[in-house]
């Protein structure tokens, strides 16, 4: 037990990108730009437990089974797709996301609404698959949680979209055309457009992959990120345009009629 | 030089040289909040006198909100039926 200890102590060291000298600040709340947009579309209130949290919270810890239906119904596709985000295949995914299941239940005394549910959760589940992680190391590529320092950077527009030479380097040399004209949106929500973007988000690396499924898909408070990962604000931030960065590629080739995603 | 040039150049002067490459790269610090003061400025300068940049802006704002929606699938029956086995032995152990 002592050894699968120092592994998970070495497993968060690895995946905290650089040294923590930048704590993430208290109390920041979503994009303002999106903030009512995404507020509107997700209910509950992604940020603070609501009443219908502690509600079902209540529900759970006196044994009711309708309670746990609802939860794992509304939250089960969402932390599957988190924890293929974590380990290797989708066996291994779908049994982290059990022990979560478990997890909850065992822990659903000790829940004290500090967070809201969803972040509670998404927090059992990340710690259960660092768990899996380190117990089934020998099978597991590091590659993936390399520092961020190591690798080049990535610009998030390719280059030659932008003039090379003149006083105007470095500007546009074709303006991006905006995709609402050519299409609206309820196309990108098409079933279509929907397995494009997972496939997208499938072929991001995995830190890459866990920053933005937290954060956009599920719309987690980016400090909340930090702690559940245990990375500093700015490499949350570098990690989050990186991957935001290459969707926004994946959807442009889709909108323009591409054959693959990633 | 077209309009749109000399409009950009305009800002050039005012604000302090942001070319379009660095805007994309402050979109993420822009959208979550995480800038100081002077580069809002020249951003939002920028943002105002640069079309393509509007519409990278619109871009990733329409990314954003398509990744919010992403529909979140029921599990099978047969893990759902796993699922509340697990949950009625968890209810028959539990104390009280």
């Amino acid at each position: 037990m002592s050894q699968a200890h120092a592994s998970a102590v070495m497993l968060a060291e690895i995946q905290n990108l650089t040294p923590s000298a930048e704590p993430c600040p208290a109390g920041r709340s979503r994009p303002s730009i999106d903030g009512d947009e995404r507020q509107a579309q997700k209910q509950p209130s992604l940020l603070q437990t609501t009443s219908e949290d502690l509600d079902l919270v209540e529900r759970l810890r006196r044994g009711e089974e309708s309670a746990f239906t609802w939860l794992v119904d509304r939250y089960h596709g969402s932390l599957l797709r988190l924890a293929l985000a974590h380990v290797a295949d989708r066996e291994t995914a779908e049994e982290v996301v059990q022990e979560t299941w478990l997890g909850v239940l065992e822990g659903v005394d000790r829940f004290e609404g500090r967070s809201s549910f969803r972040t509670w959760v998404f927090r059992i589940l990340t710690n259960k698959a660092k768990t899996r992680g380190v117990r089934e190391s020998r099978h597991v590529t590091f590659s993936d949680m390399a520092p961020l320092d190591d690798e080049p950077d990535e610009p998030a527009v390719d280059p030659s979209h932008f003039r090379s030479q003149g006083h105007w380097a470095d500007y546009w040399s074709t303006y991006p055309q905006p995709w609402d004209e050519r299409t609206p949106e309820r196309v990108l929500l098409s079933q279509e457009a929907t397995a494009w973007l997972e496939e997208a988000i499938e072929a991001l690396p995995r830190n890459l992959r866990q920053v933005l499924i937290m954060r956009d898909v599920e719309g987690l408070d980016s400090k909340d990120i930090c702690a559940i990962l245990d990375i500093t604000e700015t490499n949350q931030r570098v990690l989050l345009h990186r991957a935001r960065s290459r969707v926004r590629r994946a959807l442009e080739r889709y909108l323009e009629g591409g054959t693959t995603a990633a | 030089m077209t309009r749109e040039e000399i409009r950009i150049y305009a800002l050039d002067f005012l604000a302090g040289r942001l070319t379009c490459k660095e805007f994309v790269e402050l979109l993420t610090d822009y959208l979550d909040g995480s800038m100081s003061l002077w580069t809002r400025v020249r951003f939002q300068l920028h943002l105002g006198l640069c079309r393509g940049c509007r519409h990278y802006l619109q871009h990733m704002k329409q990314t954003i909100r398509t990744l919010g929606r992403l529909p979140s699938e029921p599990p099978p029956p047969a893990i759902q039926d796993e699922l509340l086995r697990r949950f009625r032995t968890w209810k028959q152990e539990r104390p009280g």
